[in-house]
C-alpha cells in the first residue's frame, strides 16, 4: 500500500522542517516530531532541533538523519496546519504515504494573504502603533505611508539578496527616508512617533517571542541563537534608521 | 474616555494586523487582535495610574499570556499565534528608538540609561510569557491528578 520510499524518518524530518522553516518553538518541533513517531509504532525516537538543522534518529543506537534549513520566514498559518495534521496523524493511525503526500502539499502551500493585502495591513499597523505609542492624528497617515513602503521594500530586499539582514536594514533606511521627507513638506506632528509607528511592522515580534520561550523550555542552543537573530535584526533597524539621521540631521 | 476608545481601536487593528504580517490562520485573526487589545488596555491605565513602566509591561504580558493560553485551549491551535499578536505592542519599540538616536546624537548617557531601560523591559515580557508556561504545567498536572 505504502510506496516503499516513504518512511517514517521522512515524514518526521518533512513535518519538522516546515514548522521549523515556518518559525515554530523548537519544543514545538520536537514534540510534533516524536508524537508521529510514536504513532507509527517507534518506541525511543531522538529527534534534536536547532535553528538552522533537524536530527531525527528511531531510535538512540541506530542511525541518525540530518536535514538542512536553510530559509526561514514567518508563517502561523503552516505551523497551525501541520500541528493539525500530525494529530489527524495520531488520531487516525494515517497511511504513510496518504500522510507524506499531505505534508508535501502543505509544504508548496501559498500564503494565506497576497502581497498587497500584507502591505495594506503592515500600514494600518503602522499607523496604528503610532496612535497607541502617544502619536497625534496628524501622524496617522505619514506612519501609514512609511510603514507601508517600508514593509514592502524589505520583503522585495528579500527576495532579491541573500544576505540576512539587510532586508530590515533597507526597509528601516526606507522608512526614515519617507517619514523624514513628509516631515519636513509639513505632514505630521513629530518625526519621532511616524518614525516609531512605522518601525514596527520590521521588528522581529516572533523571533523574540520563541527565543524567551525556548529558553524557557531548556532548549538554549536554538533559544539563544533565536534571541541573538533578534537582536541583529533590532540592530539593523536601528542602524537604518541611524543612518537617515546621519545624512539628514533634524 | 474618547482617548479610551481610539487605544482600543488602534491596539485591536495592529495587533490583528500583525496577525495578516504573520500569515496566521484567517479565522484566528480576531482573537488575536482580541488579545492584543486587553493586554494593550491593560498595560495603557497601569501607566496612566502611574504604575512604573516595567511592573506595567509584566502585568500586561502575564495577561496576555493568560488570554493566549486560553484562546488556545479554547480554539484548539498552537500557543504562539496568540501570543505574537498580543506581545507586539507591550514590545519597547519607542524607547529602543530613543537609545538609538541618543547614541547617533553622540549622548551615550543617556543612549546607556535607555538601553537599560529596554532590557528591563524585555525582562519584564519574559517574565509574563514564562507565567503562562507555569500555569499550563499546573493546569494540565491537575487534569493528570483528576484522572
Amino acid at each position: 500500500m505504502s510506496k516503499p520510499s516513504v518512511t517514517v524518518e521522512k515524514i518526521c524530518l518533512l513535518a519538522g522542517k516546515i514548522m521549523l522553516a515556518s518559525g515554530a518553538e523548537t519544543y514545538r518541533v520536537e514534540d510534533t516530531m516524536d508524537r508521529i513517531a510514536r504513532c507509527y509504532g517507534v518506541e525511543n525516537p531522538q529527534s534534536y532541533a536547532t535553528l538552522t538543522g533537524l536530527h531525527f534518529s528511531l531510535d538512540y543506537t541506530s542511525s541518525s538523519y540530518f536535514l538542512r534549513i536553510t530559509k526561514r520566514a514567518t508563517d502561523l498559518h503552516k505551523i497551525d496546519e501541520v500541528n493539525q495534521l500530525s494529530r489527524e496523524i495520531v488520531a487516525h493511525q494515517m497511511p504513510l504515504s496518504t500522510a507524506y503526500d499531505k505534508l508535501k502539499a502543505l509544504e508548496k502551500n501559498v500564503p494565506t494573504f497576497s502581497l498587497s493585502f500584507q502591505v495594506l495591513a503592515a500600514a494600518l499597523v503602522s499607523g496604528c502603533f503610532s496612535l497607541m505609542f502617544g502619536g497625534i492624528w496628524l501622524d496617522f497617515l505619514p506612519a501609514c505611508l512609511a510603514g507601508g513602503i517600508g514593509y514592502l521594500t524589505m520583503i522585495l530586499f528579500d527576495k532579491m539578496i541573500e544576505i540576512r539582514f539587510l532586508a530590515e536594514f533597507f526597509g528601516a533606511s526606507f522608512v526614515g527616508l519617507i517619514a523624514l521627507s513628509c516631515f519636513s513638506f509639513g505632514f505630521g506632528g513629530s518625526l519621532e512617533m511616524i518614525i516609531i509607528g512605522a518601525v514596527m511592522p520590521l521588528v522581529p515580534g516572533l523571533p523574540i517571542t520563541n527565543a524567551i520561550r525556548d529558553l524557557m523550555a531548556g532548549h538554549l542552543v536554538s533559544g539563544v541563537s533565536k534571541g541573538i537573530e533578534s537582536l541583529l535584526t533590532a540592530v539593523a533597524i536601528g542602524a537604518g534608521i541611524a543612518i537617515v539621521y546621519g545624512f539628514f540631521p533634524v | 474616555m474618547l482617548e479610551i476608545i481610539v487605544q482600543l481601536a488602534a491596539s485591536f487593528i495592529a495587533s490583528a494586523g500583525f496577525g495578516v504580517l504573520f500569515n496566521a490562520p484567517k479565522k484566528s485573526l480576531i482573537p488575536c487582535g482580541l488579545v492584543g487589545m486587553i493586554g494593550w488596555i491593560f498595560f495603557y491605565t497601569l501607566t496612566n495610574y502611574q504604575v512604573d513602566i516595567v511592573a506595567a509591561t509584566a502585568f500586561a504580558a502575564i495577561l496576555v499570556s493568560i488570554l493566549s493560553q486560553v484562546c488556545s485551549r479554547i480554539l484548539k491551535r498552537p500557543i504562539i499565534i496568540f501570543t505574537v499578536s498580543g506581545i507586539i505592542p507591550l514590545v519597547p519599540g519607542g524607547v529602543a528608538y530613543n537609545a538609538m538616536r541618543n547614541f547617533v546624537e553622540n549622548d551615550y548617557n543617556t543612549a546607556i540609561q535607555l538601553s537599560a531601560q529596554v532590557m528591563l523591559l524585555a525582562g519584564g515580557i519574559a517574565i509574563g510569557l514564562m507565567f503562562s508556561q507555569v500555569i499550563n504545567q499546573i493546569m494540565t498536572k491537575l487534569q493528570k491528578a483528576k484522572q
